[in-house]
Formats: C-alpha cells, sequence, structure tokens
C-alpha cells in the first residue's frame, strides 16, 4: 500500500470540494472494500476523504410513499430498518445475505454500490486484467470462470457484480442520487451501470468527482411481498453464484405486477425485464415462471464452465415465484 | 514444607474426565501470545516477495530503488543472502524441502517461489517496498497440470512402500459376479490455519532464538541448525501457543529468511506470511485421482481390489500423497493391489496435511464400498462387516486392537441406520431431497521417542517440561491430566511447560502421535519422581527434578498392525433445483485408544468431522493453467465452512485402550475427517440417486451432472 | 477532534484512539488499520490477525458497540469511536458470560479464532436482543416480531468468525448460554442489562 493523505469531510459541499478532480484521490466509507483493494495493491490512492461523518445516515420515507436512503447508512441499519423491512422485504434479505455481521456494521450502502468485482484475476495484480488495466487482457475467458458472467459481457471482461443489496434495489427501480461541485445529479439504478463492451474499466454512469449521497425507492406495494434468494458454495459468508430478488402480486390467479432482478449473472445486477413481461397478465403458475426465465436467459452466453448458471436461474426463478405465490395463497 | 508431598490415599484418577484448558482463560481473555505477538525492543519486519513465473530464471532484482524507500533496511535475495547447507535428513526422516532454504539460487521451480526479502522498520514500509520491487525472469513454459495419464507418473515410497501386490487381479475381477470400477478426484487443498506462519528471530547472547508459530520445536530446531551449520544447543525456538497446523507448520520459508536477515542486521526481524502468501509457501494437499476396482461374490465379499492414486509435487523435492494405503489397512481379498504414483510439476511442493492419504484416500475406497453396496443390494454397514479382515491385508500382521466392527454397530444403533431405506431418492423434505450415508475410518497409531523431565518443589507443586506442541489439540491439559495420575496429585497442583526446545528433543504434533509420545514420555518422568519422592527425602530449594527418554520403551515395540478405527455416519440435504448441499446432521463413534480429555477430545473428533464436511461441499484450490499460480488465493476465494454449514454434530467412542501403551492412548488428531468426506458423498448419492467422485460437491457440479438430480435439459 | 500535523498532503497524524476506555495518543502512518495498531503498537495483541482482509473475523472488535472487523479499519479513521477489544470485554477478573461460557464448554481449540468470534457473540447477542433479524429469519417484515435465538440463527449470525479447528459446535453452545444468561438477567432485574451489555 502507498502511502497517502487523509481527510475527514464534514459536510457534502465539503467533501465534493476535498475529492475536487484529483483522479488520485477516493472517498472512503465503510472501507470494507476500498482498504482491501488498497492492500492487494489494486487501489493506490494518493488521498482519501472519509465521508463517514457526513449527515447522510438516516432511512426516511418520502410523501410518495417510498424510501429515501442515505449513502453512508450501514448495511446493517439497512436491513434492521422497519419500514425496509415492512415495504420492500427482499431488500432486507439481500443485505443480510451479503458478507457478515461486522462487514454489513462497515459498509455503507454508497460503498456497496460501487463495490468492484471478486473475479481472481482482477484481485491479483500479477495478472492481466482489462478492468483493472485496461487493454492487458481477460484470463477468466479461457481460465477459471465457473462463476463468471453468462449476461451482457464481452470478450473484454466477463467478471460479475458481487452486489446483493443493489439487486434488490434494482428490482426495485432505486434511483441513485449523487452531489457534484456543478450540483446535484441522480440516475435510475438502471443506467448507473455501465455496459462492458471493450471498456470494462468503466463501471459506472457517475460523472467524474461525484459523490453518492442516497438512493430513492419509489413506492412499490408489489415489493411487500417479495423475497431475495442468494445460492453461494457456502451456506454463509460467501459471494452468489447466483440469486434472484423477486416480487409478485396475483389477484384472481392472474399475474397483475412483477419484479426479477438476478444477480452474479452479470457485470451489473440484471433487472429481468423480459421475463416480468411475459409474467404480467399471464396465469399465475409454473409454466408461466419457466416461460418468463426462458425469455430472459435466451440472451444468455454461457461460458465452458459457467453454463450451469442458466439451469440455476431458471430453477430459481420458478422456485421462487412458487414460494410467493404459495404465500399469497396463504 | 519440605518433605515429600504426593498422596498416595485419596487420588481419584483424572485421566478420562472432563477438564477445561489450563490455558483457556489466556485464550479467551486475548492474554495468550502467539508467535507474532512477543514484543522485542528494535524489531524489524521482513515481507517476502514471491515469484510471478512459474518457471524460469530471475535476470535481475532492481533493489536500488527499493532500498531507497524509507525505512528500508535490507534486500535479500540469491546474490548476497547466507549459503545453506541443505544436506541432511530431518527429525522425520526426511531431506529439507529446497523451497525453505531461501535465496541460493536463481531458479525458479514455481509460481510463489520466494525471490528476495525486503526488511524495513515498519510493517506498512516493508509491504510497499517488497510490492514495489521489480524482478526480472526469464520465463520459460510450464506444465501444472495434474491428469490420471500423465506419462511422468512414477511411483514413490514416501513413508511407506509405493506399490503393494498379491494375487491375480484381472482374473479375480473377472471371477467376481459384481464389480465396481470408478475413477475419483480430489482438488488441491489447503491447511489455512487461522494463525498465519510468523517467526521472529534474533540473536541473544550468541545463541540464535526463533519465536515461531510451528508444530514441533525439536523438529525446528534441527532443520535451522542443520540449514545454518549452527549447534543444535545454539539454538533456541519457542512456540507456546500455535494457532493451528494440520501438518502445515514445519520449516518454511519465512523462519528462514527471518533468521538471514536478523544475522545481517544484528537485530530481531519478524517475518509473517499474508493469507495469499501462504498458498504458495506453506504447503497443501496434492490434488489425486484414484482408481479403485473392487470385485466380489453376490454376498459382498470382496475377492479383489485394486487402489490407485496419482498426486503431484513440485520439481524440487518429493512427496507423496499417499492415498492408496488406506486400502491395505481396511480390506483384504485374494487379489489385493495397491499404488500410489507421483508427478513431478511446476507447482509448490504439498506436504502432509491433516490424514494425508487416508483422507483422499478413503474417500475413493468407501465411496467404492458404497457403490459395491448398492451393486450388491447389500446394506452398506453390512457389507463393511462382512469384509473384517482377520490380520493386515497386506502385512499379515495381527491387529493390535480393531474395533471398527464395534463402532459400526454403536453408530448404526445411535443414528437409526436399521430404520434406513436402501434405494437411493426416497425421502424429501419440502424443497430439499433427504439422504444418509456411511463409511468406515483408521488411522495409524504410533508414538516415537520424546523426552520429558518432571519437578517436584518445596511447596509441594509440581512441573512438567517437555517440548510439546499445543496447537488446539488440549496437549497441554492433557498431559497435565497425566502427570497428575502418575504423581497421584490434583491437576491443580501441577505445571505443564511446553513448547520451549531448551526442554530437550520430543516428538512434533503430528501423525496423531504427539499426545500418545509426550504422554509416554511424561508418565514415565512424573511416575520416577513420585518413586524417588516416596523414599522421603527433602526438596531442596532447586527441587528435584526426574528426566525421562522412552527411545529404549517405544524401539521395544513388536510389530503389529497398530490403527484407531471409527465410523462415520452422516445426513444430507440436496436442492436439486439450485445444487446447494447441506449436513443436517453428523455421528461418528471411534475406536481411538483411552481418550485422556473427553471435553477436549470431543471437540477434537468433531473438528475431523468438520473437515470432511469442509472437504466433501466446499475446499478447492483452483491453479490456473496459463500463469500456473492459484487464482482466488485467499478465504473468500477458497471455501472452509462456516458456522452455517456446521449442524450438529455428535462424536463419541467405545472403550479401546491399547494395552501396550502406558496410559492407554491411541492418537485422535486424523482419524475424524478420514471416511467424513465418503460419508457425506454417499448421503448426497442416497439422496439424489447420483454419485459423485469428485470432490468438492459444488452446486455447479450437483447442477451440471446427468440424472435424477441434474438438469437434463441444460 | 484529530489533529493533524501538517495541512499539505500529510501521510501520518497523532490520532488518539479510545481502547477499553482508556485514551492512546501516538503518531500514525495513515496506512496502519486498527488491527496493526493494535497490535504492533499498543502491545493489545488479543486481536488476531487471520487474514487481513474481511475474510476470517479473527481481529473482530466492538466500534462503538457494534462488531467490527479491525483489519479494514484504518486507524487514523478510528479516531472518535469507542474502541473495545477482547482485553476490555471483561469486567476485571471477572469473566464476561461469553467468554465464560466458551471456557466452560471449550468454544475453541487453537485459540486463535477465539477473540474475534467472543466479541462477534457479544454484538450477535446485542443485535438478536434489538430485534435484527438475519438471512436464516424466515419472516424479516417487522410484524413478524423478533425470531429465536436458535442454533439456527446463532450459526448465520456467527458465519463471518471462520474456525479452522473446527469448534463450531461448542461455539454454538457457548453463544446460547451466554444468550440465555443475558436473557435470565434481563428478565430477573430488568436493570441488569447494562451491565452484561
Amino acid at each position: 500500500m502507498r502511502e497517502f493523505d487523509y481527510q475527514r469531510a464534514h459536510d457534502v459541499a465539503g467533501a465534493v470540494a476535498l475529492l475536487g478532480t484529483d483522479p488520485d484521490t477516493r472517498f472512503l466509507g465503510g472501507g470494507t472494500n476500498l482498504v482491501d483493494l488498497m492492500k492487494s495493491g489494486v487501489e493506490r490512492p494518493a488521498r482519501l476523504v472519509d465521508i463517514r461523518e457526513l449527515p447522510l445516515d438516516d432511512v426516511e420515507s418520502t410523501p410518495e410513499g417510498g424510501l429515501r436512503i442515505g449513502a453512508t447508512v450501514t448495511n446493517a441499519d439497512l436491513a434492521a430498518h422497519p419500514e425496509v423491512r415492512r415495504r420492500y422485504p427482499a431488500l432486507a434479505q439481500a443485505v443480510l445475505a451479503g458478507a457478515s455481521g461486522q462487514l454489513r456494521n462497515m459498509a455503507t450502502v454508497g460503498g456497496n454500490l460501487l463495490q468492484r468485482t471478486r473475479c481472481g484475476y482482477f484481485t491479483d495484480v500479477t495478472r492481466p486484467c482489462n478492468k483493472r488495466l485496461p487493454g492487458s487482457g481477460c484470463p477468466a475467458v479461457q481460465g477459471e470462470h465457473h462463476n463468471h458472467a453468462i449476461l451482457g459481457a464481452s470478450d473484454h471482461c466477463v467478471a460479475v457484480h458481487p452486489s446483493d443489496m443493489a439487486v434488490a434495489l434494482t428490482a426495485f427501480d432505486a434511483v441513485v442520487h449523487f452531489e457534484t461541485a456543478d450540483g446535484p445529479g441522480r440516475l435510475p439504478l438502471a443506467d448507473f451501470y455501465l455496459p462492458v463492451g471493450d471498456t470494462p474499466h468503466r463501471e459506472t454512469a457517475l460523472p467524474p468527482g461525484a459523490l453518492i449521497t442516497g438512493v430513492t425507492l419509489p413506492p412499490a406495494p408489489v415489493a411487500a411481498r417479495s423475497r431475495y434468494r442468494k445460492v453461494r458454495e457456502r451456506a454463509s459468508y460467501a459471494f452468489a453464484i447466483g440469486s434472484l430478488a423477486a416480487a409478485l402480486d396475483i389477484r384472481d390467479g392472474v399475474v397483475r405486477d412483477a419484479r426479477l432482478a438476478f444477480g452474479a449473472v452479470a457485470s451489473r445486477p440484471w433487472r429481468a425485464l423480459a421475463a416480468e413481461r411475459v409474467l404480467v397478465g399471464a396465469a399465475a403458475g409454473a409454466e408461466a415462471y419457466a416461460a418468463a426465465a426462458d425469455a430472459e436467459l435466451a440472451a444468455a452466453r454461457p461460458l465452458p464452465h459457467n453454463g450451469y448458471k442458466v439451469d440455476l436461474m431458471r430453477n430459481l426463478v420458478v422456485a421462487v415465484l412458487s414460494e410467493l405465490a404459495e404465500e399469497a395463497a396463504r | 514444607m519440605t518433605a515429600a508431598t504426593t498422596e498416595t490415599a485419596a487420588h481419584a484418577p483424572v485421566v478420562g474426565t472432563g477438564h477445561t484448558r489450563i490455558e483457556g482463560r489466556d485464550k479467551v481473555t486475548g492474554a495468550a501470545r502467539y508467535a507474532a505477538e512477543v514484543p522485542f525492543a528494535g524489531l524489524a519486519h521482513g515481507w517476502l516477495v514471491l515469484s510471478t513465473v512459474a518457471r524460469g530464471r530471475i535476470r535481475a532484482l532492481d533493489t536500488d530503488r527499493v532500498l531507497a524507500m524509507p525505512g528500508v533496511l535490507a534486500v535479500l535475495d540469491h546474490r548476497n543472502a547466507l549459503r545453506l547447507t541443505t544436506d541432511y535428513t530431518g527429525l522425520l526422516g526426511t531431506r529439507p524441502d529446497p523451497t525453505c532454504a531461501v535465496f541460493q539460487h536463481d531458479r525458479v521451480p514455481h509460481l510463489g517461489w520466494p525471490v528476495a526479502l525486503v526488511v524495513a522498520e515498519t510493517s506498512e514500509q516493508a509491504r510497499e517496498a517488497a510490492e514495489a520491487l521489480v524482478v526480472h525472469y526469464e520465463q520459460e513454459p510450464h506444465d501444472i497440470e495434474l491428469t490420471a495419464e500423465h506419462p511422468g507418473a512414477y511411483p514413490v515410497d514416501g513413508h511407506m512402500p509405493a506399490v503393494t501386490g498379491k494375487g491375480d487381479l484381472e482374473a479375480g475381477l473377472a471371477a467376481s459376479a459384481v464389480v465396481v470400477d470408478a475413477e475419483y478426484t480430489t482438488p488441491e487443498e489447503h491447511h489455512n490455519p487461522m494463525e498465519p506462519h510468523a517467526a521472529t528471530a534474533r540473536w541473544d547472547g550468541g545463541r540464535l532464538e526463533v519465536i515461531d508459530s510451528n508444530q514441533g520445536v525439536t523438529w525446528v530446531v534441527g532443520e535451522l541448525a542443520n540449514l545454518f551449520s549452527l549447534d543444535p544447543a545454539a539454538v533456541r525456538v519457542r512456540s507456546e501457543h500455535v494457532g493451528g497446523g494440520f501438518g502445515s507448520k514445519g520449516v518454511r520459508a519465512h523462519q528462514v529468511a527471518a533468521v538471514m536477515a536478523a544475522t545481517l542486521l544484528q537485530r530481531p526481524v519478524r517475518v509473517v506470511l499474508t493469507r495469499r502468501q501462504m498458498f504458495s509457501l506453506a504447503g497443501y494437499r496434492s490434488p489425486t485421482t484414484q482408481r479403485v476396482r473392487l470385485g466380489a461374490g453376490p454376498d459382498g465379499r470382496l475377492v479383489a481390489l485394486e487402489h490407485r492414486s496419482i498426486s503431484l509435487t513440485s520439481t524440487v523435492h518429493e512427496f507423496v500423497e499417499p492415498s492408496a494405503a488406506v486400502a491395505r489397512v481396511m480390506y483384504d481379498a485374494d487379489a489385493h493391489h495397491t499404488a500410489n504414483r507421483v508427478v513431478r510439476l511446476d507447482v509448490p511442493t504439498p506436504t502432509w496435511m491433516r490424514a494425508p492419504g487416508e483422507a483422499p484416500g478413503s474417500f475413493a475406497l468407501e465411496a467404492a464400498l458404497d457403490e459395491l453396496a448398492e451393486k450388491c443390494g447389500i446394506d452398506p454397514v453390512e457389507l463393511r462387516l462382512r469384509n473384517e479382515p482377520e490380520r493386515g491385508p497386506v502385512s499379515g500382521l495381527p491387529f493390535a486392537g480393531r474395533n471398527l466392527a464395534a463402532c459400526f454397530r454403536e453408530g448404526a444403533r445411535r443414528f437409526g441406520w436399521a430404520d434406513r431405506d436402501r434405494r437411493p431418492r426416497q425421502r424429501r423434505d419440502g424443497r430439499w431431497l433427504l439422504g444418509t450415508g456411511t463409511a468406515a475410518a483408521s488411522f495409524p497409531s504410533g508414538a516415537a521417542p520424546s523426552t520429558a523431565t518432571a519437578t517436584a518443589h518445596p511447596d509441594g507443586t509440581f512441573t512438567v517440561r517437555i517440548s510439546a506442541a499445543d496447537i488446539g489439540t488440549g496437549a497441554r491439559t492433557a498431559l497435565g491430566l497425566v502427570a497428575a495420575d502418575a504423581l497421584q496429585v490434583p491437576p491443580d497442583r501441577i505445571r505443564v511447560r511446553i513448547g520451549d526446545s531448551d526442554f530437550g528433543p520430543a516428538m512434533i504434533a503430528g501423525g496423531s502421535m504427539g499426545t500418545r509420545s509426550w504422554s509416554w514420555a511424561v508418565k514415565a518422568a512424573a511416575g520416577e519422581l513420585r518413586e524417588r519422592l516416596a523414599l522421603g527425602a527433602d526438596i531442596p530449594p532447586e527441587g528435584v527434578t526426574v528426566r525421562s527418554d522412552t527411545t529404549e520403551a517405544i524401539g521395544s515395540l513388536a510389530p503389529a498392525e497398530r490403527h484407531s478405527f471409527g465410523a462415520q455416519f452422516a445426513e444430507v440435504a440436496v436442492d436439486p433445483a439450485t445444487g446447494e448441499v447441506r449436513v443436517r446432521r453428523m455421528l461418528g463413534i471411534f475406536a481411538a485408544g483411552r481418550i485422556v480429555n473427553p471435553l477436549t477430545a470431543r471437540n477434537q473428533f468433531r473438528g475431523g468431522m468438520i473437515w470432511g464436511i469442509s472437504m466433501a461441499l466446499h475446499e478447492e484450490a483452483v491453479r490456473d493453467r496459463a500463469s500456473g499460480g492459484p487464482v482466488g488465493a485467499d478465504l473468500a476465494g477458497y471455501h472452509v465452512a462456516t458456522h452455517a454449514d456446521v449442524p450438529h454434530i455428535e462424536a463419541d467412542w467405545i472403550d479401546d485402550t491399547d494395552p501396550e501403551d502406558p496410559v492407554g492412548i491411541k492418537g485422535i488428531g486424523e482419524i475424524g475427517i478420514v471416511g467424513a468426506a465418503a460419508a457425506v458423498a454417499n448421503a448426497v448419492w442416497h439422496a439424489t440417486g447420483v454419485r459423485h467422485r469428485s470432490l468438492p460437491i459444488r452446486p455447479d457440479r450437483v447442477l451440471s451432472a446427468p440424472g435424477p438430480a441434474g438438469a437434463p435439459d441444460a | 477532534m484529530r489533529k493533524k500535523q501538517l495541512m499539505a498532503l500529510s501521510t501520518s497524524s497523532v490520532i488518539t484512539l479510545k481502547i477499553n476506555g482508556e485514551k492512546h495518543t501516538l503518531p500514525v502512518d495513515h496506512r496502519t488499520t486498527l488491527l496493526d495498531a493494535l497490535r504492533e503498537r499498543l502491545d493489545l495483541t488479543g486481536t488476531k490477525k487471520g487474514c487481513d482482509q474481511g475474510q476470517c473475523g479473527a481481529c473482530t472488535v466492538l466500534l462503538d458497540g457494534r462488531r467490527s472487523v479491525a483489519c479494514l479499519q484504518l486507524a487514523v479513521t478510528a479516531e472518535g469511536r469507542e474502541i473495545t477489544t477482547i482485553e476490555g470485554v471483561a469486567d476485571g477478573e471477572r469473566l464476561h458470560p461469553v467468554q465464560q461460557a466458551f471456557l466452560e464448554l471449550d468454544g475453541y481449540q487453537c485459540g486463535y479464532c477465539t477473540p474475534g468470534q467472543i466479541c462477534a457473540a457479544i454484538g450477535v447477542i446485542e443485535e438478536h436482543a434489538a430485534g435484527w433479524p438475519s438471512a436464516v429469519t424466515e419472516d424479516v417484515r417487522p410484524e413478524a416480531g423478533p425470531p429465536d435465538l436458535t442454533a439456527e440463527e446463532i450459526r448465520e449470525r456467527m458465519s463471518g468468525n471462520l474456525c479452522r479447528c473446527g469448534a463450531y459446535v461448542s461455539i454454538v453452545e457457548a453463544v446460547a448460554r451466554a444468550a440465555q444468561t443475558r436473557q435470565d438477567a434481563a428478565t430477573a432485574l430488568p436493570d441488569a442489562e447494562e451491565a452484561v451489555a
């Protein structure tokens, strides 16, 4: 780890000013990802601006009936918040499925959105990686990729986004709010993460110098009956190999509304809009759920060793939607 | 008080009764200091630099720039390092792995080979400087891939013969009513003790002192004295608390580099391996490819047995994972053939890891037995009972106690085995398919020469000193109980001092032999001390000390098949939609000699069984073919079982006191893992109807497997 | 709060850390983690370094009463927070109920993960008492009420702490016993809650 300057910001404007346009300065939230990456040499900032003390640690109801979540709210506080648990249970479940109790106490919502991939080539600075070192190549395509992307990847990068929280936020149309020297801005989460293409090192659409200040969730009655299911290679404290955030509203045997987002299958949380289109208006049942999954997964381009993810996601969609339907019928 | 004070009348034996650990309070309060935690004035920090190519030669190291960095004191590499001696045979009868003889030449035989040590005032400075050191290599093509048909495979004896054989195998198989012929694979597995390898070296009054984390101070002293051409009496190694070892904590690059730096700088130097470095420098269990062929009559009695295993080793040192040897103990057949072969590849040297040979070998053999039971239509417990040998199948020697059948009977009773439907895929609980499986376990029982002292003090207390290592086994506490019974005093009157090479030579914590070997020496010293005190002499202020040496007694044991045995039972749940496998309960019944401290022994048996769960479902180190290095070399990439993976586990034992051991001990450190992975894998078959012959049974493998539990429409 | 020595780019600071109720003022390289500050600068070696990457839990301490990993917390960012390490959880000579339960039930083997397991368990018990759900809580909605602290709940909540020796079964028993002790104390004497916390 190289030596660096450290400053604490006390308000949003001050934080933005401290960051300026210096490409070697980073905001430091909980540090659970950035400090790790600094130790491995992936990140080598010259200056850290500590934003943990910013007054962005509240979860509040919006007048429309949604929620506004501050950027420095910890994962633990987010998952414990009664309104999150009541209105968006899948979001609470997603956060609780991530990392460990210790890390959830430290990690912040803003930092979670900006997590870097856990691809073993990205985190090893002695190996090529187009995301870390543009143009150096992607060894995962020919190498170890059993937990890499099946959707939206390119020959340049097949890494997956590691966040669980962001999968649920994506399902519920979250909007990211940020502040820059030129004033505030907002980005729907759907537009927040950039397509991989041939620029895997460019991960988000955040303008340079921007500080994430929070996330808003619009009201979503369908989310009250929602669920997050995560599959991983041990029962806890592991990144997903496939996950699903799902919400389902069935009336009179017909799907009125549905939300689906996939985790660990793409460079970003993957909103399954094609699947949702198949579901809405369809007769509820395993057949419709499978058809929805197939509609989404038709675009899958698995690598030699991750084809199982297509089956996994299909099975997850059928299983979780069936459970939600059963729950509704009770 | 000066008179002899052993109490002959009132002493109730304490061996066999549960006691909390002597050092327990220190461990729960954080007061117990491990190797990297003993403070020294003027301490400098060393950081190893490892090669980033898998084969080649160091062309140049840009050390000048690094030496100019803040706090940097020295850079050691092959151009300036002390010359070492590697032409010797160590305590365990093996020659040194050249990987620990650091910086002696410019060859690079694997990725992660130590090429330099950067020493600085602080650990932050050392790390940054080590990472800034640019090393230029002349790279050569490498080969890291173990295959069953590798042309370079050759038989290696290791600590046992590579090949054994009797009878006509092909004829036996041809004459068998039922034949199983299957290939099993296990992956590269890493010990990953929670405490990383760490050593602090310093010269103190003409003696080299190393505060270290290891499994045997005698062993490490011997290796360091040989490597540095020192008189062993001029070397002292201390390891009071050791944060796990499992076979990985012998002599490694970091101790040797620390000694080199301390010698050069004449100040204390500490070198700690990072978790990532441990994946290259701490040893590991070789992957194995095993073929098992079994031929049996319709009643399941074995007619022919073949177990062949291939493992890998580095190009600089020969190490064999003797997986096929487990068959030499477990089952007999008229035609009986076993072979362990090795391939030399451009990889780090593997080493002993908890139940070397038996752990992967029992997975293959006991899974094959389960397949045989299925094919014969015989209950898997009954199949094993029918194949209990009278004598060692290969040695022909008698068994010094073989209580395997009793373990199976007790285990089957407690597990509720009798109610089991033998057909697979019969039980379901919601989204989960349920199944149960069993497997047999064995591990050699042995003792090695050790010395100990027992001292009586005038105040009525005693001190026992032995160069034992407590790597979590509870050895310190067990030895206190053994001494208490030998002296016939309450254990709280005995101080147990271990982990200091100045206490004299002793066996390592390894091979399930530590507690047995040390107890023998402690009982001998304490017993003799008691006899001497019984004569009624006064105790002088410096105390009365008796020294024991068990070399002769152990040497006079008659040859026999000496082993611990066990029966493993597991129940698993498999979600066929996601491929997740969860162990729901597990039971192990062991015949493993006299249990000194039931509280800690139960914990240790369970720990071994949890290793079996971890091996069956989680552990796999992945090596990148292109670079030759590990991918995801950390505890997020290499999964070991965590709390949520581990259900309630019962471990218990039957009476199995070893008549030839003074305390009746056999050894319990390794047998818990043996057969455990097979029991889980057999239960997965019972749940799903699909055989998984490659570990670990990851969700992707369950989903990709052909057959009823997979997804045929993939 | 923080006494910065230099106004321009500086790579170290003099900070004051409040650890186990005691203030320690020391200069730190900004790169120094809280873990290394404890172990290498303040001789508080009870907090263990198992992976240095947030992947094992051995370095768990309590920050403002909440369990956190000290390896990913830069020391300079810990200024102004209440830091409790394993050395500070006992009440003088009297062990914390979690420590006592680990000792009696053999909730460890080599002992290296133990301080982290104990600090994590203290956090787990408090989080559960505060009504927090976990990943295995069937219904996370507040209307469902807080889950019982079953063995399954304990296992999930403790999963951030690896124990390679495999002492999990007795660790879970120890956490359950300590949680029960806390609950009994809270029921018997509502004011005693603070003493246990």
